[in-house]
C-alpha cells in the first residue's frame, strides 16, 4: 500500500445535511483549517454538484460560485474542486466555476451511463483542469461492467476514476473487487468514495486502499449525506497508524472537526434506523432527509419509502420519486385500513 | 394525389423515423405518407417501409426535393443534418417539422401554441421532456402567473440514444427555455436522469410549479385535467399518477406553496417499446403537428387569430 491522496468533501457532500445552507464565513474557516492541516484537495459546491440548487434537491443559501471564490482565496496550498452531474449541471456552469477558481472537476454519472460525460471531460481538459470521473451507485453493477464504464471516462480524459458507493451499500469485499477491476483496466488513477450507512465508511476505504486505490474521500466529522462519509480526521489517524500518512496534521484535523464543523452541524450524521435502511436497501444517501420529510407529510415510515425506492431501482438524483412512493404507500395504507374497518 | 390528402415524407429511417411511419399509417388523418427517405439502404426502417409498400429512397433529401407533390417533411435525422435540410426545404417551399434539436423554426407544443405557427415554414418540437412537461406548466400559467417552474425527466437508459447522450446539456437548456417561452414560467430549470433499471422504467416526469402569488387550487386542478385530456388525444399513454399536490417549500423567494405533478408517459408501442414514452411523445406530437398543418393546407381548419 502507498499513501493515498485525500480529497475533503465536507463543503460538497456535507451540503446535504446542511440543507445547502453553507455561508461564506463557514467556507472560509473550514478551508483555512483543511489547508493548514495539509489536505491537498477541497471540494466545494452544491451537494448535487454545480447547478444543483433547485426545488428537486433544495436551494442553496449562497451561490456555489461565491463559495468557490471564498474557498480559493483562503487556500494557500490546497486545490479547489467542484462536482458536476451531467443532466443537472452543464458546461456553462463548469466555465463559471473555473472563472471563480476551481482547479479540479469531478464529473459524476450513474455507473452505467459514463457516455453522457464526454463533452464535459472534453471542455475540462481544454480549460486545463485536473479531471476525476465519478461512477455513482457503483454497488448496482459488477466489477467488469464498472471497468468498461471507467475506460470510457479514461478515454474522454479522466485523470482518475472513482468507485462511488453512493448508497453506502457495499461490504469491504465489494469495494475491494470494484477498485481492483479498475486498477487492472485503467492506466490512470483509481479512487474510492464511501458512505457510512452500514458503519463501513472507514472499513471500506481501507479495503479500497488494500486493493490499490490511489485517492480517497473524507468529510470532517463525517458530515455528508445519509450516515455521512468516512471522517477525514479519522482517516488521518488511521493512515498515520498504518504508516501511510500523506502529510496530514492529525491533531489539526481533529481540532477542525471538533471546533469548526461540529458546532455548525444541524445533527450528527450517524447510522440510525433510516440511514441503515439506505445502505440495506441500496438507495442514494441523499434520499435520507427527503424521505423523512415525505414520511412526515404523508404519514408513512421513511424506511418503507426507502425500501420501495430500492425495489423500483431508483438511482442518483431521483428525489422526486420519493413523493410518488410516499403517495402510493399512503394510499395503499388507507385502502387496507378501509378494508379492515369494513370487515 | 387524393384531393383530400396532403402528401408527406419522413426524412430519416432510424428508430424515430420508423416509429413515426407506423403512426402515420395507423392514423393518417388528412396526410398521405408518400416517401420514407434515409441514407442507409440497409437500414431496418427502409426495409420495413418497403415491406409496407411505401416508396423509399436511400438518397437522403434528394428524392423529397424531386417530388413537388410532397408538401410536409418530418425531419428525424440529426441537428447537424437538419441545418442543411431546413435551407433546402425552405427554398423549395416545403413545410419542415423538425424532430431534431436544431431549432431553426419556432418551438411548438400542439395543444399550447401550434395555432400561432400554422403559417411557419419550419417548426421545432423542442425535446421529449419539453413535449411532456410544457403543457402542464402552461395549464397552470393560464390560470395564475408562474414565478418558477422546474421539471425532472427520468428516462430508461435504453431509450436514450447517442444523440441525447452527446447533447445532454442542450436538452437541459432547450427544455428550460421552452418552459419559459411556451410554458409561461418567468424562470425555469430542467434536469434529466437516465435510469438503467431492468426491466426498463416508463418515462417519468416531475413538474414543480411555483405561482407568483395566491392561486385558486380548484381552477388549477381543472385546467391541468383539461390539458391532460388534450394531450391524451394524441398521446394515449400520457397520464398523471396523482392529482397535483401542493407542498410548502423553502425557496429563494421565501417559503412558498409549490404545485407538484407526477407524470408518466407510456409509449403506444408502434415500433419502439412502450417504456420509451420519451420517444413516443415526440413522434406522436410530430404526427399531430403534421395533421394540423395538412388540415390547414386543405383549408379544413378554421384558424382563430
Amino acid at each position: 500500500m502507498k499513501a493515498p491522496r485525500l480529497t475533503d468533501t465536507t463543503l460538497r457532500d456535507g451540503s446535504h445535511p446542511m440543507r445547502h445552507q453553507f455561508t461564506r464565513e463557514q467556507v472560509a474557516s473550514i478551508v483555512q483549517a483543511l489547508d493548514r492541516a495539509g489536505v491537498p484537495v477541497i471540494e466545494v459546491s452544491h451537494g448535487d454538484g454545480l447547478a444543483g440548487s433547485s426545488l428537486q434537491y433544495g436551494f442553496s443559501h449562497t451561490s456555489e460560485f461565491d463559495l468557490i471564490e471564498t474557498a480559493r482565496s483562503h487556500a494557500e496550498r490546497a486545490k479547489i474542486a467542484a462536482l458536476m452531474l451531467p443532466g443537472i449541471g452543464t458546461r456553462q456552469e463548469l466555465k463559471e466555476a473555473v472563472a471563480r477558481g476551481i482547479q479540479v472537476v469531478r464529473i459524476a454519472t450513474q455507473c452505467t451511463e459514463a457516455d453522457v460525460s464526454e463533452q464535459h471531460f472534453g471542455l475540462a481538459k481544454e480549460l486545463g483542469l485536473e479531471t476525476v470521473g465519478f461512477l455513482m451507485m457503483a454497488h448496482i453493477r459488477p466489477p467488469e461492467v464498472l471497468a468498461e464504464q471507467a475506460k470510457l471516462m479514461e478515454s474522454y480524459g479522466a485523470d482518475c476514476v472513482y468507485i462511488v458507493d453512493s448508497a453506502g451499500a457495499m461490504l469491504p469485499a465489494d469495494a475491494a473487487a470494484r477498485v481492483r477491476a479498475l486498477k487492472e483496466a485503467l492506466s490512470v488513477q483509481v479512487g474510492f468514495h464511501a458512505h457510512n450507512n452500514l458503519g463501513l465508511g472507514i472499513g471500506n476505504t481501507l479495503a479500497a486502499l488494500e486493493a490499490g486505490a490511489d485517492q480517497i474521500d473524507g468529510c470532517l466529522r463525517g458530515l455528508g449525506a445519509g450516515a455521512g462519509n468516512a471522517a477525514t480526521e479519522l482517516l488521518a489517524a488511521v493512515l498515520d497508524r498504518l504508516g501511510l500518512n500523506p502529510g496530514l496534521d492529525v491533531f489539526g484535523l481533529m481540532d477542525a472537526a471538533e471546533y469548526i464543523v461540529a458546532p455548525i452541524m444541524p445533527f450528527q450524521p450517524f447510522p440510525d434506523r433510516d440511514a441503515i435502511t439506505i445502505g440495506y436497501a441500496g438507495v442514494y444517501s441523499t434520499f435520507l432527509l427527503h424521505a423523512k420529510r415525505a414520511g412526515a407529510q404523508y404519514g408513512v415510515d421513511p424506511r418503507e419509502i426507502l425500501v420501495e425506492l430500492g425495489r423500483r431501482q431508483a438511482v442518483a438524483g431521483q428525489e422526486d420519486w420519493i413523493i410518488d412512493v410516499a403517495l402510493d404507500l399512503s394510499r395503499r395504507h388507507a385502502a387496507s385500513a378501509r378494508k379492515e374497518t369494513s370487515v | 394525389m387524393q384531393a383530400d390528402k396532403v402528401k408527406v415524407a419522413i426524412l430519416g429511417s432510424g428508430n424515430i423515423g420508423a416509429d413515426l411511419m407506423y403512426k402515420l399509417l395507423r392514423q393518417p388523418g388528412p396526410m398521405e405518407l408518400a416517401l420514407v427517405a434515409g441514407i442507409d439502404p440497409a437500414s431496418e426502417g427502409l426495409a420495413r417501409a418497403r415491406q409496407l409498400g411505401i416508396a423509399t429512397s436511400a438518397n437522403g433529401i434528394e428524392a423529397i426535393l424531386a417530388d413537388p407533390e410532397i408538401r410536409i417533411v418530418f425531419d428525424a435525422t440529426s441537428a447537424k443534418a437538419h441545418v442543411r435540410h431546413a435551407k433546402l426545404l425552405r427554398e423549395s417551399g416545403r413545410i419542415a417539422i423538425d424532430l431534431t434539436p436544431a431549432a431553426r423554426g419556432p418551438y411548438v407544443v400542439p395543444p399550447v401554441n401550434l395555432g400561432e405557427h400554422l403559417r411557419a415554414a419550419n417548426v421545432n418540437l423542442i425535446t421529449c421532456g419539453g413535449q411532456a412537461t410544457i403543457p402542464l406548466v402552461y395549464a397552470v400559467s393560464r390560470v395564475t402567473p408562474v414565478r418558477y417552474a422546474e421539471m425532472v425527466s427520468t428516462v430508461a437508459s435504453r431509450s436514450a440514444g447517442p444523440g441525447t447522450r452527446q447533447n445532454i446539456d442542450e436538452f437541459t437548456f432547450t427544455t428550460a427555455r421552452g418552459l419559459e417561452a411556451i410554458g409561461g414560467a418567468r424562470e425555469a430549470k430542467a434536469i434529466i436522469i437516465l435510469n438503467p433499471a431492468h426491466p426498463p422504467i416508463l418515462m417519468r416526469n416531475t413538474i414543480y410549479v411555483m405561482p407568483e402569488g395566491d392561486f385558486d387550487e380548484v381552477a388549477v386542478q381543472d385546467s391541468v385535467a383539461q390539458m391532460v385530456a388534450d394531450v391524451q388525444h394524441y398521446v394515449p399513454g400520457y397520464r398523471l399518477k396523482n392529482l397535483p399536490v401542493v407542498e410548502r417549500r423553502a425557496t429563494p423567494w421565501g417559503e412558498r406553496p409549490v404545485i407538484i405533478m407526477l407524470l408518466e408517459v407510456e409509449g403506444a408501442g408502434d415500433f419502439l417499446p412502450p417504456y420509451a414514452g420519451n420517444l413516443d411523445i415526440m413522434t406522436a406530437a410530430a404526427r399531430r403537428v403534421g395533421e394540423l398543418f395538412a388540415a390547414y393546407l386543405l383549408k379544413t381548419l378554421e384558424v382563430t387569430a
